[in-house]
């Protein structure tokens, strides 16, 4: 899905949003999101994702700039009447109310008849397959279920989108594992739009269709999980999304696509792909992802070093080698486990990397 | 083993039956309808235990049986006098029936020997119809005190009401007080936590008192009320030592336990549930009507019952400002413990009291169910 071709159906335009009038937790935030996307908002505890998640809900309001929701300004609507379902960290579901009368809490408000409620209630229950728990407290259900429940009572009242303020966080990892699937067919279903926000991002990765990655309150990059993982446009991205060897140093020469990097330490020079630099004689981060390090051999002639292995990590399918090259031993390289891995601890060893798979990026602050 | 001893005082007949154990024995032969008065033994075995009774024992005794008819008392202590003079001179009468009626007349009177019948068991119930106005006529039977004698079923009206009406008032003002102290940021919540604490450090009799100096007609609330012209200076309210100082100022003193517990449940629950409320539709109003007032229900009855039960046996406060018609069944027991010394009706009243008690957390276990209290 496309952004600049679809018509938009929530926008954020231009948004600020300051808790104390000094610190802005959101800089000039401009988002749009298609219909029926599942869009996740990435970034660390402190980002700004959660403040944007609760202004387009209604409980915080931005300091400048306006949301539109289906092309209507909705900063003045109070977040009852907002018809947006949500899934709250913790759940929130009521505990003095049964799963059926959580369910039929929205359907009530909006005095629905109660054949109608009753109906709606079942189908959402059957919908996260927890029919037969319709009678119990919250209480009495395991996290995950509780998870499921709070997903049929953000639903079931269809509301136009539907916000997830991570709702997985409290689950152990198979069952997240899990949730993630589920949450990921149920969206593709019913074709909701779903805006999503989370700190984890294998999560990220697994179920958006576009992912916003924030930091210090901008959006650092908004696009699809590959692109985020293959092109990262900067180093925060770079080293939030997935694992990455960085190593510093000063450009030498640069030409279109490519440019020459002396390392710091004077281990060498790197030709890199040229994405997020300033000009000859600055300062650079250089980004390479571990399983496009080749190991034992000097590929096309470009970027080949030598390594010493560190530490052998036996991961199954894969093994994993640490490696102190050009002065970093903090240097990972993942070799996929065919068999034919033969060096052990203390071993010299040649590597290569091609290099349009390291990219040259700004410094981190 | 307080509970145990005070539940056996309260039907404790026995400390008579140790001073006069011969003459109630005599005293069940009588036969009331061929005889006027008792037969001549009972006069001489009576004539008998106070000549050689134990001075501190037939004291005792005669609080008893004052209790029983009023007059016991002096007919004793005066025959007592005449029969020690008797038996100091040696001189035993020959009818002792009527060496005690030329002692005192009364002695010829039935009346106090049916009264002496009430005391013949070890055990009895006169306490407890004491304690709801009821008494024994002169056959024994349970009959209503005289009316200028009723005091004790108007006071234990009094003090289920004023029970019940200082707890619905603490609960009105307590109620917004608690959400603000689990709602408001930290340094502003801690502020009015110690407002909330206050009280508990100050003695109880010194704000009891201050109750006093503000509620009284030449006190300071009326007096700026006259100075602000709401009242002339003869309207003056009167608001102390009546049941409204009662119910000012025992509101004011229990209201910490009714917040307190509020408090410590509702910062429990956690601010999204409110959000989550609204998101599906609610309005505020509709939000805390169906979402968060339930939540709250084990704080409220905690609260509640604390109150209540701590109002219902108040003493201090209605004893200082509540006058002669503020006063609660506390003060009448207090009053019976230290100043008529009838440990027996005291033991009644509080016996009543623990009953009334256990009855009302039946009902509340039944409705509410004491698992869903909740103190912290």
């Amino acid at each position: 899905m496309n952004s600049d071709t679809a018509k938009s159906f929530v926008k954020f335009e231009k948004i600020d949003k300051s808790y104390d009038g000094e610190v802005l937790v959101v800089k000039n935030l401009n988002l749009d999101i298609a219909k029926g996307e599942f869009v996740t908002m990435l970034g660390p505890s402190g980002s700004g994702k959660t403040t944007t998640l609760m202004m387009l809900a209604g409980f915080e309001t931005p300091t400048n700039g306006e949301i539109f929701l289906d092309g209507m300004p909705i900063s003045k609507i109070p977040p009852y009447e907002r018809e947006i379902g949500m899934v709250f960290q913790n759940y929130a579901l009521f505990p003095h109310m049964t799963v059926q009368e959580n369910l039929a809490f929205p359907l009530e408000v909006r005095k629905m008849s109660k054949e109608e409620t009753k109906t709606k209630v079942q189908k959402a229950l059957d919908m996260v397959e927890l029919g037969e728990f319709g009678t119990r407290f919250p209480a009495q259900l395991s996290g995950g279920q509780q998870q499921r429940v709070a997903l049929a009572r953000a639903l079931v009242f269809e509301p136009r989108l539907v916000l997830m303020d991570e709702p997985l966080g409290a689950l152990d990892k198979n069952l997240r594992e899990q949730m993630q699937y589920e949450i990921k067919h149920i969206h593709d279903r019913i074709g909701i739009t779903v805006v999503y926000v989370t700190h984890d991002q294998s999560e990220a990765l697994t179920m958006s269709n576009r992912i916003a990655v924030f930091n210090d309150g901008l959006v650092q990059q908004l696009s699809t999980p590959d692109i985020l993982y293959e092109k990262p446009e900067n180093s925060f991205v770079a080293q939030f999304i997935g694992e990455n060897n960085r190593m510093t140093g000063t450009i030498k020469s640069m030409d279109n696509n490519y440019c020459s990097v002396d390392l710091d330490n004077g281990a060498g020079t790197v030709k890199a792909l040229k994405v997020n630099v300033g000009g000859t004689g600055d300062k650079t981060q250089l980004s390479v992802r571990p399983e496009r390090v080749s190991l034992g051999s000097e590929g096309n002639g470009e970027n080949v070093f030598t390594g010493k292995v560190e530490e052998l990590i036996y991961l199954g399918d894969h093994i994993r080698v640490r490696l102190d090259v050009c002065g970093n031993n903090e240097f990972i390289v993942k070799v996929p486990n065919e068999g034919s891995f033969n060096y052990s601890e203390g071993d010299s060893i040649k590597l290569n990397w091609n290099p349009d798979d390291i990219r040259a990026l700004d410094l981190p602050n | 083993m307080p509970i145990g001893d005070m539940l056996l005082r309260s039907v404790d007949d026995s400390q008579i039956n140790t001073v006069f154990p011969n003459t109630f024995k005599e005293y069940e032969k009588w036969d009331k309808e061929k005889d006027e008065l008792p037969p001549e033994e009972v006069f001489k075995s009576l004539f008998e235990e106070l000549a050689y009774g134990e001075k501190v024992q037939v004291g005792r005794a005669l609080t008893r049986m004052n209790y029983s008819k009023s007059g016991w008392k002096s007919l004793i202590k005066k025959t007592s006098r005449a029969i020690k003079k008797a038996v100091k001179k040696n001189e035993f009468p020959d009818s002792y029936k009527d060496f005690l009626i030329t002692t005192n007349e009364n002695w010829a009177d039935p009346t106090f020997w049916y009264a002496m019948g009430q005391m013949l068991n070890n055990q009895t119930p006169i306490y407890y119809y004491n304690a709801i106005d009821m008494t024994y006529d002169q056959d024994q039977n349970v009959v209503r005190q005289e009316e200028n004698r009723r005091v004790y079923v108007q006071t234990w009206i009094k003090t289920f009401k004023v029970s019940v009406y200082v707890t619905f008032f603490c609960l009105i003002l307590g109620f917004p007080v608690a959400h603000l102290l689990a709602n408001l940021p930290l340094r502003y919540s801690n502020l009015l936590m110690i407002f909330v604490l206050l009280p508990f450090w100050t003695s109880l009799l010194v704000r009891t008192t201050a109750w006093i100096v503000m509620l009284q007609q030449q006190g300071v609330i009326n007096g700026v009320l006259v100075w602000m012209g709401i009242l002339n200076d003869d309207g003056r309210l009167s608001m102390v030592y009546n049941e409204t100082g009662t119910l000012i100022a025992m509101t004011q003193i229990l209201l910490p336990f009714m917040i307190l517990p509020l408090y410590s449940v509702m910062r429990v629950i956690p601010k999204s549930h409110m959000r989550a409320a609204q998101n599906l539709g609610a309005k505020p109003a509709m939000a805390f009507w169906k979402v968060y007032l339930p939540q709250t229900i084990p704080g409220m009855s905690a609260g509640g019952l604390l109150v209540f039960v701590l109002a219902i046996g108040y003493f201090i406060t209605p004893e200082l400002v509540g006058g002669k018609d503020g006063k609660l069944i506390g003060s009448w027991i207090a009053y019976h413990l230290k100043t008529t010394l009838n440990w027996g009706l005291c033991a009644a009243l509080g016996a009543i009291l623990l009953g009334v008690m256990l009855v009302f957390y039946w009902l509340y276990n039944k409705i509410v169910g004491i698992d869903n209290i909740k103190l912290g």
